[in-house]
C-alpha cells in the first residue's frame, strides 16, 4: 500500500509489520514521533503489542533485552543522550546474544543543546557488538526494519541491529512510500524465536560469572558472528529484494563505473552527492559515489574490491561525525581496510556536523579537493573559522556545478 | 501457633549446595527461604550485586530456577521487560522476581525500581539489606545505618538509613514489607501473600554479612533477630495502604545488644542512646500509621 509517511512513521509501521510484541522506549528528539504512533496503534487496537512507557533509555533497552530473553521480538528506538545514555546495556544486549531491533535517529550530543542531524551518537557506539545499517530514504528506513529482525535472529548471526537515520531529514520529512503487505511480510519474517530463553521449565541461569578462561572464546563467537553477518545481511537483501522489489546491497556504487574520483558518505548526505555526481558527469568528469548502508558488520573487503575493479583512484570519505584527535570514523575504518591491499589516495572530510547542511556544492568542492588539494588528511569542510578550514577548494567551487 | 507456622516451611530446596557467598551470608539464607516460597515457576533477575556472583561460575549455577543477569541498575527495567514478554505470550502463572541489594534498589536502581513499580508491572521485588556496598568491598551506600563504619565511611556514617519500605508506600504499592531471615515462617508467610496479589510488590530483607559487620559467621540469625526484638528493623506490611506490625509482642531489647555484637558499630553510650531515642521514635510513627499508637 502507498502512504505519505514520515521517516519515523516508517519506524513504527516498519515494528508493527514485524510483529515486534513488547516496546519499550523513552521520548527524546527527533525521534518522539516514532514511540507517540507506536502507543496510539497500541491503544486503538491496530497493533497488538505491550506498550512499556519506560523511564529511561537505560530502562527501555534493559527491558527489551529482558523481553527478548522471555521470548518476545522486542522494538525501541532512541537519539543521540538517549543512546549514549543505554551504552551499558548496549554492551548487554550484544552480550547475551539478543536480537534487538533498534532505529537510532542520528543527532548529535550536547553541550550545547543541539537537536539536529549527527552521525557520532551511533559511531560512538561502534564497539558494543550491534549491527549498523544507514538509511538514505524513509522507504529504506521502513524496510530495513524488517530486514533487520532476520538478520538479527538468523541462528548464525544473534546479535543486535542499529538502524540510523538522519534527523529531520528523515525522522520529520513526508516521503511517498511503498508499505508492505502484512501476509508478504509475515512469508518473509518469521516468527520470533531464539535458541535460549527464561523457561520454567527448561531453567537456565544468564550471564552471571564467568572466569578469564572462558571469556575470549564468548568474545570470539561474537566476533565470528559478525563476520558471518555479513553474508546474511546480504542474503536477506536479496531476498527482500527479490520479494519486494527493491534493490539494498551493503554498499552501493552510484555511477562509479570509470570512475576517478569517488566521495564516501551514510545517510541522506548520499542523495545529495548523487545529485552532485549527476551534474559533474554531464559536464564530463569522472566521478561517483559509494554509499555505505552497513558500517558494522564494516564491508571493508567489498570497497576494496570495489575500488579495485572500478579503477578509482581517489576517495574522499565524508563523515558527519568525529573521533576527536584521530581519523574521523568512517575515514578511519576504510583508510585500514585499504592499507597493504590498495594505494588510492584517500581523504577524509568532516561535514554537515549539529545538522548544518549538506549542499551540493559541499560534495562538488570535496570532488574538486580530491583532484587538486592536499592529500591524506581529515579536512573540516566548511568551518567558519579563516584560516582553519581544510576546504580551500570550496571558494573555487562556489558556484558548483551546473 | 509458633509450631503449626514452622510447619508450613516446604521442604524442597531451589537453592543447591555449592554457591561462593560467604560462610553465614545472610543474603544467601534469605534467597533459599524466598524460594521455598516462590517455588519453581518463577524467573529471577538479578542485577550486579554479592547475589551476581553467588550462583557460581558459568555454565554452574545454584540456582534451580531461570536467572537473568542484567545491569547493576536495571533490576526494575528487566522485571518490566520480562513480565511484558509474559502477557505478550499469553502466560500468567509465572512468578517475576528482582532480587537486588540495597546499593541497587535505595541508590544506582532506584529509578528504575520506582518506574517498574509507578507502571504497575506484576512482580515481586525483593531488596535483600546488607547495608552496604558488599561484593565491592564494604562502602556506604544510601541503606547504610548511620554509625556504621564502611570503607567509604571510615570513621562512621553520619546520615540516616533511606526508608525504602515507606518510598514504596509513597508509590501506592499494593503490597510492601519487611522480612527476617530469623523468621522464617513470618517472610514465606510475606511471601505468599504477595503471590497472590496482581502488581508490583515490595520486600525487604534484612541480610547481615559477617565480613562487612564484622561478627562471627556463626551469629547471622541472631543478629537477624535482635534487629527485630530491639526494632531497629521491625517486622511489618502495608497492603493497600494499611500497616500492620508483626511479631509485636516479643521481647523488647535494647538496640544496644544489637550493636554490640557488630564491629562496624564503634560507638559511645551517647551515640548508642542517640539511636535508642531514634528507633523508640520510628517505633511510635510505625505504630501511629497502623492506628495503634
Ligand atoms: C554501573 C555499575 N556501577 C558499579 C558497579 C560495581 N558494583 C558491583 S556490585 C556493587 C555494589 C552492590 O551493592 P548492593 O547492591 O548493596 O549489593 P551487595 O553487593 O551488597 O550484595 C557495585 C558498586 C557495577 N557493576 N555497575
Ligand atoms: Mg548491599
Amino acid at each position: 500500500m502507498r502512504m505519505i509517511l514520515t521517516g519515523n512513521y516508517c519506524a513504527a509501521h516498519g515494528a508493527k509489520l514485524s510483529r515486534a510484541k513488547v516496546v519499550a522506549a523513552y521520548p527524546i528528539t527527533p525521534q518522539t514521533t516514532i514511540v507517540e504512533k507506536i502507543a496510539s496503534m497500541v491503544a486503538t487496537g491496530e497493533y497488538d503489542a505491550q506498550y512499556v512507557p519506560v523511564e529511561s533509555e537505560h530502562s527501555a533497552m534493559a527491558a527489551c533485552i529482558a523481553a527478548e530473553m522471555a521470548g518476545s521480538r522486542a522494538f525501541t528506538a532512541t537519539s543521540s543522550h538517549g543512546l549514549a545514555y543505554m551504552h551499558e546495556m548496549l554492551h548487554w544486549a550484544s552480550g547475551q546474544r539478543v536480537p534487538v531491533v533498534m532505529p537510532v535517529v542520528n543527532r548529535a550530543i550536547g553541550p550545547p543543546w543541539n537537536i539536529w542531524v549527527e552521525h557520532t551518537d551511533a559511531l560512538s557506539q561502534r564497539d558494543t557488538g550491534w549491527m549498523q545499517i544507514f538509511c538514505e530514504s524513509n522507504q529504506e528506513l521502513l524496510d530495513t526494519v524488517i530486514m533487520a529482525y532476520k538478520i538479527a535472529e538468523d541462528r548464525r548471526v544473534l546479535l543486535p541491529a542499529m538502524i540510523n537515520v538522519d534527523a529531520f531529514y528523515l525522522s520529520h520529512t513526508l516521503e511517498n512510500v511503498d508499505v508492505p503487505d502484512q501476509d508478504k511480510v509475515d512469508s518473509f519474517l518469521p516468527p520470533y524465536s531464539i535458541p535460549f530463553k527464561l523457561d520454567v521449565d527448561d531453567p537456565l541461569g544468564f550471564g552471571h560469572l564467568i572466569m578469564p578462561d572462558g571469556w575470549m572464546e564468548l568474545r570470539w563467537e561474537i566476533e565470528r558472528s559478525m563476520v558471518r553477518a555479513r553474508k546474511v545481511i546480504e542474503e536477506v537483501q536479496t531476498e527482500f529484494n527479490e520479494v519486494f522489489g527493491r534493490s539494498y546491497s551493503s554498499i552501493e556504487p552510484y555511477r562509479c563505473e570509470g570512475a576517478e574520483r569517488v566521495v564516501v558518505g551514510m545517510g541522506t548526505m548520499t542523495s545529495t552527492a548523487k545529485d552532485a555526481i549527476d551534474a559533474l558527469r554531464r559536464k564530463g568528469e569522472r566521478v561517483g559515489l559509494i554509499k555505505m548502508r552497513t558500517f558494522r558488520p564494516f564491508p571493508g573487503d567489498e570497497i576494496v574490491q570495489l575500488l579495485d575493479r572500478e579503477g578509482i583512484e581517489r576517495v574522499g570519505v565524508m563523515d558527519r561525525s568525529t573521533s576527536f584527535g584521530s581519523d574521523s570514523p568512517l575515514y578511519g575504518e576504510i583508510k585500514s581496510a585499504l592499507y597493504g591491499r590498495s594505494d588510492v589516495m584517500i581523504n577524509g572530510y568532516v561535514i554537515g556536523l549539529g545538522g548544518r547542511e549538506i549542499k551540493v556544492d559541499d560534495v562538488a568542492s570535496i570532488l574538486k579537493d580530491l583532484e587538486v588539494g592536499e592529500r591524506g588528511r581529515v579536512k573540516w569542510w566548511g568551518l567558519k573559522i579563516e584560516g582553519e578550514s581544510g576546504d580551500e577548494m570550496k571558494s573555487e567551487a562556489k558556484h558548483g556545478p551546473d | 501457633m509458633g509450631l503449626t507456622e514452622r510447619l508450613t516451611i516446604p521442604e524442597e530446596e531451589f537453592v543447591y549446595s555449592g554457591h561462593t557467598a560467604c560462610g553465614g551470608c545472610g543474603g544467601a539464607l534469605a534467597m533459599r527461604i524466598a524460594l521455598k516460597a516462590l517455588g519453581p515457576r518463577t524467573i529471577l533477575v538479578l542485577p550486579a550485586c554479592c547475589w551476581a556472583v553467588i550462583p557460581g561460575v558459568l555454565p554452574a549455577t545454584c540456582l534451580s530456577v531461570p536467572v537473568l543477569s542484567i545491569g547493576f541498575a536495571a533490576t526494575g527495567a528487566a522485571v518490566s521487560g520480562i513480565e511484558a514478554s509474559l502477557k505478550a505470550q499469553g502466560i500468567d502463572d509465572v512468578t517475576v522476581v528482582g532480587w537486588a541489594g540495597d546499593g541497587g534498589t535505595a541508590d544506582i536502581g532506584i529509578q528504575s525500581l520506582s518506574g517498574a513499580v509507578e507502571r504497575g508491572h506484576d512482580f515481586i521485588y525483593f531488596c535483600y539489606d546488607n547495608e552496604a556496598y558488599m561484593n565491592t568491598g564494604i562502602q556506604r551506600s544510601g541503606a547504610t545505618p548511620s554509625g556504621a563504619v564502611t570503607t567509604t565511611t571510615p570513621a562512621r556514617k553520619r546520615e540516616e538509613k533511606k526508608d525504602m519500605v515507606e518510598i514504596m508506600v509513597a508509590h501506592h504499592i499494593p503490597y510492601a514489607a519487611t522480612a527476617s531471615l530469623a523468621y522464617p515462617e513470618d517472610m514465606i508467610k510475606k511471601i505468599t501473600r504477595a503471590r497472590s496479589i496482581k502488581g508490583p510488590k515490595y520486600i525487604h530483607v534484612l541480610s547481615p554479612c559477617p565480613p562487612g559487620w564484622r561478627y562471627p559467621s556463626e551469629k547471622t540469625v541472631e543478629i537477624a533477630r535482635k534487629a527485630v526484638m530491639s526494632r531497629i528493623f521491625p517486622l511489618y506490611s502495608v497492603e493497600g495502604g494499611k500497616y500492620e506490625i508483626q511479631r509485636r509482642n516479643i521481647k523488647k531489647i535494647p538496640v544496644g545488644d544489637y550493636l554490640k555484637m557488630q564491629g562496624r558499630f564503634k560507638l559511645s553510650e551517647e551515640d548508642r542512646a542517640e539511636i535508642q531515642k531514634k528507633v523508640d521514635e520510628n517505633w511510635e510513627s510505625l505504630l501511629a500509621k497502623e492506628g495503634t499508637a
